[in-house]
């Protein structure tokens, strides 16, 4: 029934009358631009997201005297800027404290978020919502700023070389190991994955926070600025979360990234292909000697990703064992309950991923409602001034006045819904930080169900090594004085067989490791899953309420106003 | 309020004493009749009244939408000057689906459209409103289906004199290129104002549709997360696991009243300021009604001129078409006295009609905006006690698990 096609109207007469918004001066410009300022703030902190909010609502300082009710200011680039600290973009939320609104306040529109301020901001604590580890009075706060290309040195076949991003990795922290409370190193993302990987080696079974992704496709479409915008926030976050592990904050690996100046002191991971590459080098070797054995300082590290390609297919035949043949493997997955907890993590991800979503939806819904109202108000506004600008009678006067009054309420309105979304999203973003540590989760599990499939590997080889053993004995024992070929190849086979042991040995102790770590950390997870819920819960409902309250206050005005006209029938 | 109404022509029953005289309607009881393509809605129309043209103190009648387009046609036609109130589109798809919210729309215009008639002091006294509303069905259906059989035999002799003048004038006696206008600064800016206010009015409108759509779309979203939140409450244990239970069920409650709103939404203030819309094209149509009768007026006073000067030159040579051409020569002049008349009644109309719209339209738009804005704080409050009575159980929840 509804034909826009009829009134000759554009998009772009909106976007016009936007700008026209600027230079109409309403009656009771809101002096909250306290709140304006964190609403900016928390738009900034979207932009690593597929926010609905992150593109369309751009940010930028209102100067304290603007009017408030300015729609979409410019995107404020913050590639460019030095002394990045106070235009950290992850910022917190406000506490329950802040959330608390005094109902029917709406001339004091500063109580919401008034106790955030610049300043205030760069000292709270790093992450969001994530209680930090027992001795909260040690905090490390790391920020990630100041993006610069710059140039690969030589030895590239491209003429011109290479070029790359780096970013300014600041830390401040009191923790005394650092041995300094301020420092900043220069890194590029590739040193992040390096970081990324030597972690995950050392920490298995731990829930090690999964680094940014690589991105690539992304990187070639995008624009450079936004993509290494969109970088550089998603790796701070990453960095806090590292920071935010009882036990990861206090690694070598990351403190070295932290702090060493220069080139980061850390291994590198190689490619596949040259790790491939050297597999196939060693294999023959392996092959044709009968001792083709697996060190046991090798076993602690999953075959997949290693150079031994002979270890690998060992590990893939038990494991293709394990899920067809007919004989259990000699050490099973015993744990009962770790495999219900597995279910349940499983279970977990995939309604965490449900309720993302559908929070993601109502993040829009809620941004489109305060969008309508905000262009409903300006539709009204411009009817007005045309009223009162063509009055003849007064009739068209006291129109006019009615009509303004409903279009200030509107844009208040249009307002309140825009903050009430902006703190939505930190409120429910922890739905979105659970999901990605599902990620650390699943890599835990499978740290452990890989050192598993070593351990069974290696029982599996000690079996038939033993009955080989076992067979050459029996063999040589029929021959009088012994065969000295078949007693000195026992002699080895007995060799192989220990070295074999020890790393047996080795191999299910680094299993149990795993498995402890991954009951620590299973703890410690559920623990602060559960806090950190709760708290989103919370704060989510304290919201709105709080708004709810506002945008009731102010409509409740213009029904007033305007009761005058009631129906004397209804 | 500067109206004068003779007749209080509320939808309900007036409270004033037998004595005064009353004339009120309403349309109710949409019912659908027939299938497929040739389905429509039928009305009930009750008139209660006691004026003495009218038979009896009750009567009942079954009008379709396309009878209410006859009388609306009729009035137009007959009451040159006066803004007729307007009539809900017809609508051809809508039709189809005939959703519930949109045979309430219809019938709340409808209701509105025939009692604007009805409190109007000239519009009340026409003989079609009293066929309307009292017609038995047949009569109105041939009434209905003879439409344009009834324009051609019209009396108006005037009316085909001041045709045939027209197309022989136009643009070879007058030998303008434009089309004859006025020059009143008022009426100038009347046209002005009215186009403008067409193109304020239609963007607002457009606004509030949408708001409609937001409301339903925020409605669904809620009752979405309310959904994963049970889910995943089920995935927890212990007080998390109640949380987002109570969290999610509490979702999908109020994500009921956003959709109530949305409903209301539409029909106090979306569907008011769709009929502003049609007010003011309406008002159009009286604009371009009279730029006609200007135009005939004109045209035949220039013919005068000429039928004079041509009369003169007869009588001078003493000719024997003198007799003929006076005949003519008296014809046209009461033609052109008709035409005059005509533009001038609706000239005096419109005056009266532009003050009378602005008081009504002030009138309506008040109720509309009383509505919207009870409707947005009913909403917040329900939103506001809802999350509210949820906080108590949050905290209890957080201090167990401390």
């Amino acid at each position: 029934m509804m034909d826009s096609e009829n009134q000759g109207f554009q998009e772009a007469h909106l976007y016009a009358s936007k700008d026209e918004m600027e230079s109409l001066v309403l009656d009771d410009p809101l002096n909250d631009n306290k709140s304006h300022s964190n609403y900016r703030s928390a738009m900034s902190s979207l932009s690593d997201h597929n926010h609905p909010l992150s593109s369309s609502v751009p940010v930028v300082a209102a100067p304290a005297d603007s009017d408030p009710l300015l729609a979409p200011p410019p995107y404020r680039d913050f590639g460019g800027g030095v002394g990045a600290a106070a235009d950290s973009s992850y910022l917190d939320p406000p506490s329950y404290a802040d959330v608390i609104f005094s109902p029917f306040d709406a001339d004091n529109p500063g109580d919401f978020n008034g106790v955030e301020s610049p300043s205030q901001r760069s000292e709270n604590s790093a992450s969001f919502s994530r209680s930090l580890s027992s001795s909260s009075s040690e905090y490390i706060k790391i920020t990630v700023s100041n993006p610069q290309k710059e140039q690969e040195m030589s030895n590239s076949l491209v003429p011109g070389g290479n070029t790359y991003v780096t970013y300014l990795v600041t830390t401040r922290t009191n923790v005394p190991e650092f041995g300094g409370s301020e420092f900043g190193v220069r890194r590029r993302f590739r040193d992040v994955v390096t970081l990324s990987d030597r972690l995950a080696e050392s920490y298995r079974g731990f829930f090690v926070p999964p680094r940014p992704d690589k991105n690539v496709v992304e990187s070639q479409m995008m624009q450079k600025q936004e993509f290494v915008e969109q970088r550089r926030v998603a790796l701070e976050k990453y960095l806090r979360r590292l920071a935010d592990h009882p036990v990861i904050r206090k690694s070598d690996e990351l403190k070295v990234f932290l702090q060493v100046q220069g080139k980061l002191p850390l291994p590198t991971t190689t490619d596949v292909a040259s790790r491939m590459l050297d597999g196939a080098v060693k294999l023959p070797k392996q092959l044709f000697s009968e001792s083709a054995v697996v060190a046991p300082h090798e076993v602690v590290q999953p075959a997949k990703g290693g150079r031994d390609l002979l270890r690998l297919f060992k590990e893939l035949k038990q494991s293709v064992a394990n899920d067809w043949g007919g004989s259990k493997p000699p050490l099973v997955e015993e744990d009962k309950e770790f495999m219900e907890k597995k279910e349940k993590m499983h279970e977990l991800e995939q309604q965490l991923s449900n309720a993302s979503q559908q929070a993601e939806s109502l993040v829009k819904a809620q941004q489109d409602m305060g969008e309508t109202l905000g262009e409903l108000g300006l539709a009204f506004i411009k009817l007005t001034k045309f009223e009162n600008e063509e009055a003849v009678c007064n009739a068209q006067r006291v129109r006019a006045a009615n009509t303004k009054g409903l279009a200030t309420a509107a844009v208040k309105a249009s307002r309140f819904y825009r903050e009430l979304n902006a703190q939505t999203v930190k409120h429910l973003d922890t739905l979105h930080e659970y999901l990605g540590l599902m990620l650390a989760v699943n890599s835990a599990f499978s740290d452990r169900s890989s050192a598993l499939l070593t351990v069974q590997t290696l029982l599996s080889e000690l079996a038939s090594l033993q009955s080989r053993a076992e067979k050459l004995e029996v063999a040589s024992s029929k021959i009088f004085g012994g065969d000295k070929s078949r007693i000195r190849k026992l002699e080895e086979l007995q060799e192989t067989i220990r070295v074999t042991e020890d790393a047996k040995s080795v191999a299910i102790r680094e299993y149990e490791r795993i498995k402890e770590n991954n009951r620590n950390e299973l703890e410690r997870f559920d623990r602060e899953r559960h806090a950190d819920f709760l708290n989103m819960l919370k704060g989510f409902v304290l919201n709105q309420v709080g708004y709810a309250e506002k945008v009731s206050n102010v409509w409740s005005k213009v029904a007033e106003d305007t009761s005058g006209y009631v129906k004397e029938s209804s | 309020m500067e109206q004068q109404r003779t007749v209080s022509g509320s939808s309900q029953s007036p409270r004033s004493p037998p004595s005064q005289p009353y004339l009120s309607v309403s349309v109710t009881d949409p019912v659908k009749l027939g299938n497929g393509v040739q389905a429509y809605i039928s009305y009930r129309v009750i008139t209660k009244t006691n004026l003495p043209e009218y038979q009896g103190t009750e009567k009942i009648v079954i009008r379709r939408y396309s009878d209410f387009v006859w009388l609306r046609d009729r009035l137009f036609d007959k009451y040159k000057g006066i803004f007729i109130p307007p009539l809900p589109e017809k609508s051809a798809v809508e039709k189809f689906r005939f959703s519930a919210e949109f045979i309430e729309m219809r019938r709340q215009a409808l209701d509105v459209f025939i009692n604007r008639i009805a409190s109007h002091c000239e519009l009340q006294q026409s003989d079609d409103l009293r066929t309307f509303l009292q017609a038995d069905e047949e009569t109105m259906e041939r009434l209905r289906s003879q439409e344009t059989g009834i324009f051609k035999r019209k009396p108006a002799d005037f009316l085909q004199i001041i045709k045939d003048v027209q197309t022989k004038m136009s643009d070879v006696v007058l030998g303008k290129e434009k089309p004859v206008e006025e020059s009143n600064a008022e009426h100038e800016k009347l046209k002005h104002y009215i186009f403008e206010l067409e193109n304020h009015v239609a963007e607002a409108q457009k606004h509030a549709y949408r708001l409609v759509k937001r409301h339903r779309e925020y409605g669904e979203s809620l009752s979405d997360l309310g959904r994963a939140f049970k889910l995943l409450g089920a995935c927890e244990v212990n007080a998390l696991g109640k949380a987002f239970s109570e969290l999610g069920t509490k979702s999908e409650a109020i994500s009921t009243k956003l959709q109530k709103e949305a409903h209301h939404l539409l029909l106090n203030f979306e569907e008011p300021l769709k009929d502003y819309v049609r007010a003011v094209q309406s008002i159009k149509a009286t604009i371009a009604e009279r730029a006609n009768a200007f135009r005939q007026h004109c045209e035949l006073a220039e013919t005068i001129k000429l039928k004079e000067i041509n009369l003169d030159k007869l009588m001078l040579t003493r000719s024997d078409k003198v007799g003929e051409a006076e005949l003519e020569y008296k014809e046209l002049k009461a033609a052109s006295e008709e035409a005059t008349r005509r533009y001038e009644t609706i000239v005096r109309r419109m005056n009266e009609e532009f003050l009378r719209f602005q008081e009504e339209k002030t009138n309506d738009m008040g109720i509309a905006f009383h509505e919207f804005a009870k409707g947005q704080a009913r909403l917040a409050n329900g939103f506001a006690d809802a999350w509210r009575s949820l906080v108590p159980k949050l905290d209890a929840y957080s201090s167990v698990s401390q």
